[in-house]
């Protein structure tokens, strides 16, 4: 690690993002809702003013698609929660599998792992969504595989990878006298990590998987391009079936608040959590 | 482009012999619209690098501001473009917003004042740079204060210090955050496909929809952006170990 030349005298400590730091970047709260519902006031009474007249006005007009949208928001959020259960499942396994003992399975891991984080998300889902079949049979059941399945098959596939890294990470952060006191307690290996040092993981893991759950959510609207109907797609067809150019700003506004109002609570969660179990 | 002649021969062999259909090399249309897409891409990508960059700088210097406008700005700014989908900000920008930059032009057509791809390059730097200011603001404040009143009593200016020792030590700092957002910009430019920029992605639907080469074109893809990744991954993680500070651990 040290170079030619170089010392490794301390030109500078060792220094921990602290999650107060963080939090103090987001000094507004209750004025975020105020901008948002500003901004969205604003761009429905310029709107208005484009309007021809005798045009419904544009508030009335995102009121009645709402009940839409929110179906279309809905599949939204079943699919990232789907999508990061199944990727939570199979990030542990291969988790455990970048530090097992056995050279191949580590290695075989390292390669699915850094696959799957380095591939860009739209590639993997038109890769999903063109390659898989559209039903599998297993045995004599023929099992459908609507588009929104496939899509939350590809976008568990980068979850996967990257709750492997958030498992490797959180186990080489555990200090090494855990694993020493247990191997003197005559714990197994298989015991030390189930009842030893995975238990302390689960704090240390929660807050990025917080985050990780929130680009996911950011990520579904991806499934658009190939061809869900979620929130985004019903957007754009009921943007092209009112035909009104003055409706595109509020419209696409809305949506993303619809967004933001479910995202931005994760967020604010995600670093009270962090400073919480930062406290050792 | 004549002695690479039998390499597109051998590819044509591979058609023949395996069914392994890989236009993009013997096809010299294809090849061509494939060579153009990966250089818009290429193009994007190091684009977005640089002003997402730019934008992380300014705004983190905003951020410190003693006016509290600037701060609410700024704060907002990131709060928006981190939680919502980079998708639906591309198309605010470019069919809400795009709609009213429109002019005529001499043959009387309506065309938009700016392209698609220049909406991507903002829209995708705006919505990486409010990662990079969160990135390069924690890199500032890692830097003890106390570096920069030595700093002072050794006859610095504010600014000099500011300039000359707590960025360049903030920055070494930021690195290793700055690289994983980095990479991260770099995957999300496939988005720009959902605007029509003719990107290594959107030329691949082209080509697998005309030579109907889905899988062969899909393996190409990933191949090709794995590979750029890594070249990132490569070229930031040498720059990281060269900027490195002496006896500082994380």
């Amino acid at each position: 690690m040290i170079g030619a030349g170089s010392t490794d005298l301390p030109v500078l400590k060792p220094f921990r993002l602290k999650a107060a730091s963080r939090s103090s970047a987001l000094p507004l709260t209750a004025q975020h809702g105020v901008v948002i519902a500003g901004a969205l006031v604003i761009s429905v009474s310029i709107g208005d003013a484009q309007a021809g007249p005798g045009a419904p006005s544009i508030l009335d007009t995102l009121l009645k698609w709402t009940p839409l949208l929110a179906k279309g928001f809905a599949l939204n959020i079943a699919m990232s929660v789907l999508a990061m259960a199944i990727g939570t499942a199979l990030g542990v396994a291969l988790g455990l599998g970048l530090i097992s003992l056995a050279r191949l399975v580590r290695a075989s891991s390292w390669l699915v792992t850094q696959f799957f984080r380095n591939a860009p998300w739209l590639v993997l889902l038109f890769y999903c969504v063109l390659l898989m079949p559209f039903e599998v049979r297993i045995g004599s059941v023929i099992v459908p595989l609507p588009g929104w399945a496939k899509a939350t098959a590809a976008l568990a596939l980068p979850v996967m990878a990257n709750v492997a890294e958030l498992v490797r990470g959180a186990v080489q952060s555990i200090p090494s006298g855990q694993w020493e006191a247990s191997e003197a307690l005559a714990f197994t290996r298989m015991q030390t990590l189930w009842l030893v040092i995975l238990p302390q993981c689960v704090k240390r893991m929660t807050p990025p998987w917080m985050n990780l759950y929130a680009i996911v959510v950011v990520g579904t609207p991806l499934a658009s391009i190939v061809g869900v109907s979620e929130a985004m797609t019903l957007t754009g067809d009921v943007l092209s079936s009112e035909g009104r150019t003055e409706l595109l700003v509020p419209m696409y506004l809305y949506l993303l608040t619809w967004f933001f109002i479910y995202c931005y609570p994760i967020a604010r969660a995600s670093v009270a959590v962090e400073r919480r179990f930062a406290v050792r | 482009m004549t002695d690479l002649q039998p390499l597109w021969d051998w590819f044509r062999e591979l058609y023949a012999t395996t069914g392994i259909k890989l236009t993009i090399f013997y096809d010299a249309f294809d090849r061509a619209r494939f060579f153009n897409g990966f250089l818009t891409s290429v193009r994007l990508m190091s684009l977005c690098i640089v002003a997402s960059v730019a934008i992380g700088i300014v705004g983190a210097w905003a951020q410190g501001s003693r006016l509290r406008l600037f701060r609410a700005v700024t704060a907002g700014y990131i709060q928006f473009f981190r939680n919502t989908p980079p998708l639906v900000q591309l198309y605010f920008f470019y069919f809400a917003l795009g709609s009213y930059l429109r002019t005529t032009n001499a043959t009387g057509i309506e065309v938009p004042l700016v392209s698609n791809f220049t909406w991507a390059a903002i829209g995708l730097s705006l919505y990486a740079g409010a990662f990079n200011v969160e990135i390069f603001r924690a890199g500032v404040e890692a830097v003890p204060k106390e570096t920069a009143e030595a700093a002072e009593a050794l006859g610095y200016s504010r600014l000099g210090a500011y300039l000359h020792v707590t960025l360049p030590l903030a920055f070494r700092i930021s690195l290793p955050a700055l690289n994983n957002n980095l990479v991260n910009l770099v995957k999300t430019t496939t988005i720009a496909y959902a605007i029509a920029v003719p990107e290594m992605l959107y030329v691949a639907n082209q080509i697998w929809s005309d030579e109907l080469n889905v899988t062969e074109m899909m393996n190409v893809l990933l191949l090709i952006y794995v590979a750029l990744i890594g070249v990132v991954v490569f070229v930031m993680g040498r720059w990281e170990r060269a900027m490195r500070i002496p006896g500082y651990m994380p």
